[in-house]
């Protein structure tokens, strides 16, 4: 067996025990990317001579004697919207393809803390604007376990790395359904925690009332490992949350007896592909026969969260991406006589066609006279949509949905009609809204082959229960004998 | 009509940078000055993915500037984004507060020819600076300096309650005084530190609508306030009286030329599409916090005003003139307390210190001595240690150097004196050199004393005792 076959909670116990090296890990991961990353395109950057130099590091320090985490050498893929210092993070976008971050976001000093070691920076829809990675300035992002099809988006490069075995586990970001979306559709466990439970600085903003970064991993163990590592109040983001240090690993128990799951009939009627749908009512039956009550219930209210969060994502949008302006940094015209031009030609040159859409969106709905009957209106249905959801967690400890409603597309399928690819998110969206913990936990595959996840949300900061359910079930089914097959690409 | 027949409206916008140690959302220095972009860090630059913090200080300190002021303070209070590009605006964007200003519904009291006046004061909101914009004189190019971006300001909004400019002065110098008396800024104006925009119009008296007004932004100087206010008021009734009407516009005050001129450069108006800032949680505060502030402030120059009246004689003009300034204010107390004469005291500061000042251009925070100082300079005169006329020369010395009186006048050898026979010896060497003196005095010329009195200092540099050498020359003379 590969080392780069092994989840991380293995390896770190190989590493204890002295069976390997961070240096044989790294490596093994690197030769992986040479041999899949030429099909896949999951990096924008790989950073193979820090990575190895790093973890040549941490093997001498171990072998010293010296006092390591035991995450110490385990490499990690990074979505490129987040700040390493010293290397480019681009956000997949041309206005930021050559700037060098000159800070480490949070997350970022938190694993260097553990010393992770970091194999490459991942592709992503531009400035995360998107479900297919399509929207990357550079190129596309292929799902491999069908290189012709989409891995999903926006954190499609995280997914996409982590289902073809090119890192181990990856962080994501997402705004409304990246991490989990993608996570689905390449076969892997995708969290997207409760809103204020990481850190956003140094996470390049999007949408910053719903943005969170969230782990990409294999399993869910490495899931509650990774959250261990980047969860936790920060005086640097006021919307993170002050609250004590919690052990996800607590959660991984294989036992859901008297846990009450709600299965709302929105999410498993229409719009919802027939496989998929039959897939999520077979993790239902799962769950009953694993001692939990599985009940249909009603998010009526959820219907509106699409429109809210084009509304509320795209305002904040409009404006969190004013300071790619051409002057400090980033992407500036050649083209200018003045500076209107600077602003008008170095924005329209440096981003791509989804951000300008969502620029000019966002900029509507809050300009004078639109304010009311756009954002203020949609911040008033959030509030409704946040209640639907109290209502249900006073009966439910969790929710159960489909995580995308298809499995992955086919690329350019959805590329020139912006209306049915922001229905990829329907069953995303809404968890975003209500500022809720969510995770995607593969569960199959349809006919084409094509991995199928379900979505289960929980309460405002219980993770923990999510993470014991979709560990009981992980731990009462196999998905993990399935591999991608890399098939396709030809064209 | 004439000029006489119409009203000038005016309200006023004033922005005052606070006095924190640190910017509104990072920990860089406030410092002014220094080499460009180098009291900078990520955040205040706006690189990506960075987020502000929100000082809490500036939340302090605006509270404190609201209940001087008679403000209400929000308690449910929150920042807004007012987006807009420009330069010298990193992140395209200013947090600033739009709907729920952490202050609201004060005023303040004037001093005018008619009495005393209320201003109104509409709100108080906290938002950050931009930073500077330098244009090289050599042509190369338009330099950005972010030095300033981040730090925190306060936005006083007046009602439109002015009539003239002297109310605008007043209301500007009583607002400057207050916030040097709570500690909230240092109001440099020629740093840039306290600027107003100010919003002018006229109607014909009587009238109850408000003309239309223009604008004229980032001032910063008094008289610059006072001359832009009455030529726009000028220009404005020329217009109307031409049957031309007034433009909404921004205007730009040309200090060489004495005019206004309309900036032209926004083509359309301006749609900051203000909203809630997403990356900031609501401030939230105690009926507890704001007491305590209200607890810790200062006694402010109204109080003072009336102490000094009532406990210390002053005149009421010397009174006005201690406490307008916290600087003069504090040192006259101090002052006091070592000599136990406020009159004088006053007298000193109103007169020979306020002229000093202004003779060096200088204002009163940049005194160096104290009420130490002063005290024992007012003590000395009330001894006879040293004349008045000495005390002034001690004065200026001690704005060159700040030491004891005692012994700056040990030093100089200026002790008076008042040994009767050492003064009587100048006295007849002056009289037997003046004969026609003594002549013009007996003639009925009382001056001629005053001269032979002032001939007698001279010879003595000063120093003489001016009563003893009164007595002594008026015992000669009517001889």
């Amino acid at each position: 067996m590969e080392l780069y076959e092994y989840t991380v909670h293995e390896l770190v116990e190989k590493l204890e025990k002295g069976e390997i090296t961070s240096e044989q890990i790294t490596k093994s991961y690197f030769d992986r990317i040479k041999e899949k990353d030429n099909k896949v395109k999951a990096y924008v950057s790989t950073l193979e001579e820090s990575a190895m130099k790093k973890a040549k590091e941490i093997d001498e320090a171990r072998k010293a004697g010296k006092p390591v985490s035991k995450f110490a050498g385990i490499p990690i893929g990074i979505k490129d919207n987040m700040c390493i210092e010293g290397t480019k993070t681009t956000c997949s976008s041309k206005m930021l393809e050559n700037f060098v971050a000159p800070y480490n976001a949070t997350v970022i000093e938190k694993l260097n803390k553990e010393d992770l070691v970091y194999l490459g920076k991942l592709n992503m829809d531009e400035f995360a604007m998107g479900s297919s990675t399509e929207h990357s300035a550079f190129f596309p992002t292929h799902n491999p376990w069908d290189l012709d099809r989409v891995p999903g988006g926006s954190s499609g490069g995280s997914a996409a790395a982590v289902a073809s075995q090119m890192a181990p586990w990856a962080l994501g970001s997402d705004t409304g359904g990246s991490i989990r979306q993608p996570a689905s559709l390449c076969g892997v466990v995708g969290l997207k925690p409760t809103y204020g439970l990481v850190s956003r600085y140094g996470l390049v903003a999007f949408a910053s009332s719903l943005d969170q970064i969230g782990p990409i991993t294999k399993d869910v163990t490495d899931s509650a490992l990774l959250l261990n590592l980047i969860s936790g109040h920060d005086e640097k983001d006021s919307t993170s949350m002050e609250m004590e240090k919690k052990d996800y690993t607590l959660s991984l128990i294989n036992d859901v007896k008297g846990m009450k799951i709600g299965l709302p009939k929105e999410y498993i009627g229409e719009g919802i592909n027939a496989e998929v749908k039959q897939a999520i009512l077979d993790v239902a039956k799962k769950y009953e026969e694993l001692g939990a009550t599985v009940e249909e219930c009603s998010l009526d209210v959820g219907k509106y969260a699409t429109a809210v969060y084009y509304i509320v994502a795209c305002a904040e949008a409009s404006s969190n991406l004013g300071r790619f302006d051409g002057i400090r940094y980033g992407y500036r015209t050649k083209n200018f006589d003045n500076l209107k031009d600077i602003y008008r030609n170095s924005r329209s040159e440096g981003f791509g066609p989804e951000v300008k859409r969502r620029i000019i969106l966002g900029t509507y709905v809050l300009s004078s006279g639109y304010y009311d009957a756009y954002y203020k209106k949609a911040q008033k249905v959030r509030t409704v949509i946040k209640k639907g959801y109290d209502e249900l967690f006073k009966k439910y400890d969790l929710l159960l949905t489909p995580t995308s409603p298809t499995t992955a597309f086919k690329l350019n399928e959805k590329t020139s009609n912006p209306l049915e690819m922001y229905l990829a998110d329907i069953c995303t969206v809404p968890v975003n809204i209500a500022g809720l913990p969510g995770m995607s936990v593969p569960c199959g595959l349809d006919s084409k082959g094509l991995p199928i996840g379900f979505l289960l949300i929980g309460k405002s900061f219980d993770e923990e229960t999510i993470f014991r359910a979709a560990y009981t079930y992980e731990q009462n089914s196999n998905f993990r004998e399935n591999k991608p097959t890399f098939k396709g690409g030809e064209n | 009509m004439s000029r006489d027949d119409y009203e000038v409206v005016i309200g006023l916008e004033v922005h005052c940078e606070l006095s924190t140690k640190t910017k509104i959302f990072c920990s860089c220095s406030t410092e002014f000055g220094g080499e460009p972009n180098t009291h900078c860090c990520p955040i205040c630059m706006a690189m990506p993915g960075t987020l502000p913090v929100l000082n809490e200080k500036v939340v302090e300190y605006a509270v404190r500037a609201g209940l001087a002021t008679n403000c209400s303070i929000e308690k449910n209070s929150k920042n807004d984004r007012k987006n807009y590009f420009y330069p010298d605006s990193p992140k395209s964007y200013q947090i600033s507060q739009f709907d729920k200003p952490l202050c609201y519904e004060g005023y303040v009291t004037i001093e005018t020819e008619n009495g005393e006046k209320q201003i109104r004061i509409e709100r108080i909101h906290i938002e950050e600076d931009a930073g500077k914009l330098n244009h090289d004189e050599y042509g190369r190019g338009t330099f950005v300096d972010l030095n300033r971006a981040g730090v925190p300001l306060i936005e006083v909004v007046s009602k439109p309650d002015m009539r003239s400019s002297a109310e605008v002065e007043a209301y500007m110098r009583k607002l400057k005084s207050i916030f040097e008396y709570i500690g909230v800024s240092d109001c440099k104006m020629e740093q840039g530190s306290l600027r107003a925009d100010v919003n002018v119009s006229v109607r014909k008296k009587g009238a109850k609508e408000f003309g239309t007004r223009t604008e004229m932004k980032n001032m910063n100087s008094f008289r610059n306030i006072v001359r832009a206010i009455d030529y726009e008021a000028e220009r404005q009734i020329e217009e109307l009286e031409k049957g031309n009407k007034i433009l909404q516009e921004s205007l730009r005050w040309d200090e060489i030329s004495g005019r206004t001129f309309s900036m032209r450069d926004k083509e359309d108006a301006q749609d900051y599409r203000y909203f809630p800032e997403p990356d900031l949680v609501a401030i939230k505060l105690s009926e507890e916090y704001i007491e305590n502030i209200r607890k810790s402030l200062p006694e402010l120059p109204e109080s003072r005003k009336r102490r000094y009246i009532e406990d210390y004689e002053l005149t009421e003009k010397a009174a006005n003139f201690v406490v307008a300034s916290k600087y003069y204010s504090n040192l006259f107390e101090e002052a006091t307390k070592v000599c136990n004469n406020p009159k004088t005291v006053g007298n000193m500061i109103m007169s020979d210190i306020a002229r000093i000042l202004n003779e060096r251009e200088e204002e009163p925070d940049s005194l160096k001595f104290t009420g130490k100082e002063l005290g024992e300079l007012v003590s000395l005169i009330d001894k006879g240690t040293i004349s008045s006329a000495i005390a002034k020369k001690v004065l200026e010395e001690l704005f060159n150097e700040v030491k004891m009186p005692s012994k700056i006048i040990e030093e100089k050898g200026w002790i008076q004196i008042s040994d009767e026979g050492a003064i009587k010896e100048v006295v007849m060497k002056i009289l037997e050199n003046n004969q026609q003196s003594i002549a013009d005095y007996k003639a009925g010329k009382d001056k001629a004393l005053g001269f032979l009195v002032g001939q007698a200092m001279k010879e003595t540099r000063g120093k003489a005792n001016p009563q003893l050498l009164n007595k002594l020359f008026l015992e000669e003379l009517k001889k």
